[in-house]
């Protein structure tokens, strides 16, 4: 009967003494990480589209954090959805196409200018001001700050914004990752610089 | 003009994978001699079929992953994979053995890993594992003895056939026995060393060959050092402190199996020069080589001492190899214009 | 050489055949004039160069024809005389076959120089070693010299060594890739303008020695630069030193570690272990632009290669088309050549073979960078196989000159793993090649770190972008919200008044009073009240006018028609509340008018919430001062370290510079009139005279408008035929009254 005593009693002290020591742990190494919000919002474009469906990346991460699905975003695309996946520990999904499709190029707005009228609509609409202009007076868009939302599109009364895709300059082109094994590999043959020709320029 | 643009450098050495993986294998040409010529043509057999059996298995998996044979063949390395199973395997192990562990070891330890380049563990010790753990009794009773030892001629090349591929028993019995690390771990406790020394396997020089097959798997090792296909780091760690440890532990001859037995005899020298340094699985820094060699010599002396088996490569490659990762990622180079090297893979954290 | 140098090595290397052999067989020659020179706008790096030259002007050899823009940036000359034919886009001599502008030049073939002349007549010095080093510095920006090694840096931001000391300056003739013997020739051939070079270097740099390294592989060119010390008795500052032949001790890096032992630190320059290196080619057109006034317009190419007959060393003016300068040299594309025809693409690689780049077409000038222009067979320089697989061979490792993994580079590089591969230093990587040449699985080992690099690269561009997207989506969402709130805080405060004045007329009705009665207690009434209150007010007038006039039609109707005689009544009753209403609304609306006027009043007093308020204007001065300051520290640092990010900060500087004089404009106009104005306070009765003066009439205006006010009102009333008539006589008579008291008032001020 004793040895069961002692054997309780030894227990309890050492859940005691390693209770104490977790939590005096959990006090001492707490690390002071960004509320998750903020993490999420990190992985989020910051397009400020709206296309998700809340009004700002903002807001969504809020509703992220939530308990809202992660696959609303599609100018983060499949990248973001990756990211929030893994940053939150959960399955990555497919793009919800209700939402949109991911774009394939990165684009501006670009005001054709002769043809703006002022109306100032489209300053109204643009989520990170990046149109200047004043009334009457001929708009223009801060090609740096627009992040490619489209929004300023729609309300736009004589059509005159488009989406341009961004070019290509020596600024931010970069090699393409060599041809790997399915490529090159698929075909049973010996290599020949012809299939080294993939990489040819056009 | 079809100009083509592909990234510098336009130029290339001449090293090729394929030509480094033949080297390999012609430096186990001595050994193979030296096995053969103890030891009779066991090995030699094993060697051939171990080879035919890694070839037709990656053919089979890469046919089935829908891969080019032909390419990938060329890349000689299951034909050393092959080859050094061959070459660790009892002389006269069943033929069945053989294939087992081949195919095992191509498929299951390289193939399904992703193929070359991509096995954590090094392939040939995984099918050596696998048969020693599975069949203990062929794998330490089938050692071919020596013709100096058996103190008859060498067995011939029929009985050695009769006794891959049909087990022959009386045969088997007649040709086979332990190897000399083997016996003097389960004798010495009964014995002192000078009589242990006195009996037939250990007559001789040394013992029956093992000290030549040795000896020959070290020329092989030197001569793919001087072509700087392996590197000095790992075998000499290795040696290093599988000597080391002979030397603190071992010194009472009349308890421990001696340093000469130990660097001499089994697999040491195979192991060290051929099979410790298989690129894939093993450490890749300059340091961590060295710390891999090192481990591994540490794991041979304390299982052959201490453990079940008689011979331990296998075991302590493996169990470096899980190692490997870790090392590298500990050992990284100091990149020029650092301070300090890198250490460990902390997210976020540049040095 | 005089001094004994401690070579050190560096890690790793390897030793690929050198193939010079075959361009050094005959001295450097210049090809025939081409039809047209194209000089792209970007030949170095930094910011493309502005052109300056319209289509169809005529051009002198050695004219500017683009100036620099920014700081990191390099001026563009005419290598010949002729005329501008076209400003274009054209394709680049660069990886990515991209097309950027590009000026084209048809050459006249008169080669007639612009006026030039040494820097020293033109400052008119009669000794030439006092030129300051900042003329210096401004001349080699002027004629456009930017490294000729390779990497194009504007040389004059890389003499321009802030804060740091340097003590040795080194001149790079290793020239450690295969094929290229540009700088080879040039220093057997040009020593001694090179020695000049260094002179003007250590005079611009104050360092206590330079240190050429050549690698021993060029016996001649060593020689001849030894010989060119003693002519210019250079033999105690300079040393020639002989290193070790091993790619890539031409790197930068490298030959800083082979002659000094110092490491540059990672991310770092030279400058921060007291050396500048420079290319001797650079060397060679800074003594020209300096002794000679002659822009950077032409450079010495190699053009060699299996596919060359006159395989050598070419005096190139820049521009010249290559395809120009092959068929100079006898090149012979291999499927034309019928017995070896095969149709498999060659290259034609500017730069040497481990680290140039191949040509995507032959129609692509020579650029300031461009040392070697090779054109191989295929059996010469055979294109990779397939890359097999990695086998973790280490090989790599062994020859990476900057110590790095090379294997773990390529395996997080392929599994886009990118944060591993910048843990691995992959940013350290020099592109040198050497890993991918000793590869035995062929792997493009380069090719993955150039793609890992760029994707880091637009990883942090994306990320910086969204950072800003961000804050400036808040910044918007915050301003709307001030706004919001803004507006929310002026309802209520309209409310609020005319709660108050509400109660105040309850108290003001019953004493049955005149409008001026009203007024003056609604006066006391702390109103906030603003404009529109009155334009509410009177809306509600004009409503209740629109409901008087209706109810005295139906009123009369109903009089009209007995049917609704019992009506009548009722009518009055309406007629009366509205009457009542209308009343109401006057008052009220007056009060509210007279509220506005104190409250602006008010406004303009006080000192709070006033963004014109000398403090304010003080702390705004200070902070944007202070910004400056940040903003030019900033710059400093960047020109210290040569990022190119000066320009963009030099913009800054320039704007934040522009806002402290506005700061300190609108601080010093209103400390001045506010000390006007103390002064008034203290001054003689002479002004305080004048002050009550001023008082006065601004007082007799606002009682005038006041009285018009009332006039209006009471000829409304009186149109109407409201029985505030009465009322509102009354209020026109006092205020009347008052004006005149006011005038009196005035007189005897004015007299006085
Ligand atoms: S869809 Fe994506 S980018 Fe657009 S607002 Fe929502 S989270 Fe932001
Ligand atoms: S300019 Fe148009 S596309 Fe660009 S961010 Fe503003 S609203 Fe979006
Ligand atoms: S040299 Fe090639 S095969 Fe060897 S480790 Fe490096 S990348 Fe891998
Ligand atoms: S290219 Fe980069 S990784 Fe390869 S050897 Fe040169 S420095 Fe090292």
């Amino acid at each position: 009967m004793s040895t069961i005593i002692i054997a309780v009693v030894v227990l309890s002290v050492l859940a005691l003494v390693f209770g104490a020591l977790l939590g005096f742990a959990s006090v001492r190494f707490k690390v002071e990480g960004n509320p998750i919000v903020d993490q999420i919002n990190d992985v989020l474009p910051q397009t400020q589209c709206g296309q998700c469906g809340y009004p700002g990346c903002k807001p969504y991460a809020e509703a992220i954090a939530g308990g809202e699905k992660i696959n609303k975003c599609p100018p983060g695309g499949e990248g973001t959805i990756q990211s929030l996946a893994d940053l939150l520990g959960v399955e990555p999904e497919p793009l919800d196409a209700e939402h949109g499709a991911e774009k394939a190029v990165p684009t501006v707005a670009y005001i054709r200018e002769d043809e703006c009228i002022g109306c100032t609509k489209c300053i109204q609409a643009c989520p990170v001001d990046a149109i200047l202009g004043a009334a009457k007076q001929m708009h223009t868009v801060i090609v740096d700050e627009c992040t490619g939302c489209d929004l300023c599109v729609e309300p736009c009364p004589v059509d005159c914004i488009d989406m341009i895709p961004v070019g290509v300059d020596r600024n931010n082109w970069y090699w393409q990752a060599p041809k790997t094994g399915a490529a090159l590999i698929a075909t049973d043959r010996q290599p020949s610089a012809s299939t080294l020709v993939a990489e040819e320029h056009v | 003009m079809a100009l083509l643009t592909l990234s510098s450098p336009h130029t290339h050495g001449s090293n090729r994978t394929s030509r480094i993986m033949l080297t390999v294998a012609l430096a186990t040409l001595p050994g193979l001699f030296a096995l053969s010529w103890f030891f009779g043509y066991g090995t030699l057999i094993n060697v051939i079929l171990a080879i035919a059996t890694a070839l037709a298995s990656e053919a089979l998996v890469l046919k089935a992953r829908k891969y080019p044979v032909s390419f990938f063949l060329k890349d000689n390395t299951a034909l050393v994979t092959g080859l050094l199973l061959g070459l660790a395997l009892p002389p006269l192990a069943p033929w069945w053995i053989t294939v087992l562990a081949t195919s095992f070891a191509v498929v299951f330890a390289k193939q399904l890993y992703g193929g070359m380049g991509n096995n954590p563990f090094n392939p040939a010790m995984v099918g050596y594992a696998l048969v020693l753990i599975s069949f203990p009794v062929q794998m330490t009773t089938n050692w071919a003895m020596s013709f100096q030892v058996s103190g008859t001629e060498l067995i011939s090349i029929t009985d050695t056939l009769k006794v891959i591929f049909t087990g022959a028993k009386e045969l088997t019995d007649a040709y086979t026995g332990a190897t000399p690390l083997d016996e003097y771990k389960h004798l010495i406790s009964k014995e002192t060393s000078d009589q242990l020394l006195q009996r037939d396997t250990f007559s001789g020089w040394l013992n029956g060959g093992w000290e030549w097959v040795n000896l020959a798997f070290l020329a092989g090792g030197l001569f793919l050092m001087i072509k700087r296909i392996i590197t000095w780091h790992i075998p000499v760690s290795m040696l290093l402190a599988l000597a080391l440890c002979s030397l603190v532990f071992g010194w009472d001859e009349d308890l421990y199996t001696p340093l000469s037995l130990h660097l001499l005899s089994g697999a040491t020298m195979l192991g060290a020069f051929f099979i410790a340094t298989d690129p894939v699985s093993a450490s890749t820094t300059p340091r961590g080589k060295l710390i891999y060699g090192a481990g591994i010599g540490i794991f041979l002396y304390i299982i052959r001492t201490w453990g079940a088996y008689p011979d331990a490569i296998a075991f302590a490659v493996l169990l470096m190899n899980f190692a490997a990762p870790f090392i590298d990622a500990y050992t990284q180079p100091r990149t020029y214009g650092h301070d300090k090297p890198r250490r460990g893979l902390k997210p976020g954290d540049k040095s | 050489m005089t001094h004994l140098i401690q070579l050190h090595e560096f890690d790793g290397g390897i030793h690929p055949p050198e193939n010079k052999l075959q361009s050094t067989g005959r001295g450097i020659k210049k090809p025939p004039m081409p039809n047209e020179l194209v000089l792209p706008i970007h030949q170095h790096i930094g910011a493309p160069a502005d052109p300056v030259v319209a289509v169809g002007d005529t051009v002198l050899k050695g004219q500017t024809i683009a100036q620099p823009h920014g700081y990191v940036s390099a001026p563009l000359h005419a290598p010949t005389s002729g005329t501008v034919i076209a400003i274009e886009d054209r394709v680049v001599p660069h990886a990515s076959g991209l097309t950027e502008l590009s000026i084209v030049i048809k050459p006249d073939r008169q080669d007639s120089w612009i006026e030039h002349q040494s820097l020293c007549a033109e400052l008119g010095l009669d000794d030439c070693d006092d030129i300051p080093a900042d003329a210096l510095i401004a001349r080699i920006r002027d004629c456009g010299i930017a490294g000729m090694g390779g990497a194009g840096f504007p040389t004059a931001v890389k003499l321009n060594t802030g804060k740091y000391t340097i003590d040795t300056l080194i001149l790079n003739g290793a020239e450690c890739e295969p094929y290229i013997t540009a700088d080879d020739m040039l220093m057997r051939e040009r020593a001694v303008g090179i020695i000049r070079g260094a002179q003007i270097l250590l005079q611009i740099l104050k360092a206590e020695r330079c240190l050429i390294g050549v690698e021993d592989n060029k016996p001649e060119a060593i020689a001849a630069l030894e010989a060119a010390l003693l002519e210019l008795h250079e033999e105690h500052h300079i040393d020639v030193v002989t290193i070790p032949t091993k790619y890539p001790s031409g790197g930068e890096k490298q030959l800083i570690q082979i002659l000094t032992g110092k490491e540059v630190p990672s991310g770092g320059i030279p400058a921060q272990v007291g050396i500048v290196c420079q290319n001797v080619g650079t060397a060679l057109a800074i003594a020209e632009a300096v002794d000679e006034g002659k822009p950077l317009i032409s450079r010495i190419t190699t053009v060699t290669g299996d596919t060359i007959v006159d395989k050598g060393n070419w005096d190139v003016l820049l521009g010249t088309p290559v395809s120009h300068l092959l068929k100079a040299s006898g090149y012979q594309a291999p499927g034309k050549r019928k017995i070896f025809s095969n149709k498999k693409p060659t290259r034609i690689i500017m730069g040497g073979p481990m680290m140039g780049f191949a040509l995507p077409t032959t129609e692509l000038p020579v650029v300031k960078t461009t040392n070697c222009i090779l054109a191989p067979t295929n059996k010469e320089l055979p294109a990779n196989d397939i890359a097999m697989a990695c086998i973790r061979c280490g090989m790599c490792a062994d020859a990476c000159p900057a110590d790095l993994l090379p294997q773990q580079l390529y395996w997080f590089s392929k599994a886009e793993e990118l944060d591993k591969a910048e843990q691995h230093n992959l940013f350290d990587c020099i592109e040198c090649g050497a890993c991918s040449y000793v590869c035995p699985s062929e792997i493009p080992l380069v090719q993955y770190y150039r793609h890992s690099k760029g994707a880091i690269r637009e990883e942090r561009a994306t990320y910086q972008k969204a950072e800003q997207a961000r804050e400036r989506f808040e910044a918007r969402i915050a301003r709307q919200e001030r706004e919001q709130a803004e507006k929310d805080a002026k309802r209520k405060a309209r409310a609020e008044a005319a709660a108050k004045a509400q109660e105040a007329k309850k108290s003001a009705a019953p004493t049955n009073s005149a409008a001026d009665k009203a007024s003056i207690s609604t006066s006391t009434v702390q109103a906030a009240t603003n404009s529109a209150d009155l334009e509410k007010l009177q809306k509600q007038l004009t409503g209740a006018q629109a409901a008087l006039v209706k109810t005295k039609e139906k009123l009369e109707a109903a009089q009209n028609d007995p049917d609704q005689a019992d009506k009548v009544a009722l009518f009055e009753g309406a007629l009366a509340k509205t009457q009542d209403k209308i009343k109401k609304i006057a008052i009220d609306m007056a009060a509210a008018k007279k509220a506005a006027k104190t409250s602006t009043t008010e406004a303009g007093v006080s000192d709070k919430g006033d963004p014109n308020s000398p403090e304010r204007l003080k702390k705004k001065w200070d902070t944007a001062h202070a910004r400056l300051e940040t903003a030019s520290k900033r710059l400093t640092e960047a020109q210290e370290q040569g990022l190119d990010t000066v320009e963009l900060l030099t913009q800054g500087l320039e704007k934040q510079k522009a806002r402290v004089e506005e700061a300190k404009a609108a601080y010093e106009a209103v400390s001045s009139s506010t000390k006007n104005s103390s002064v008034a306070e203290v001054s003689t009765d002479d002004l305080n005279k004048e002050n009550a003066n001023d008082e006065l009439n601004r007082k007799i205006r606002a009682q005038q408008d006041r009285v018009a006010k009332a006039n209006e009102r009471l000829e409304m009333a009186k149109a109407e035929g409201l029985d505030t008539v009465d009322a509102l006589t009354k209020a026109h008579t006092k205020q009347l009254e008052k004006l005149a008291g006011l005038e009196a008032q005035l007189t005897p001020a004015g007299e006085a």
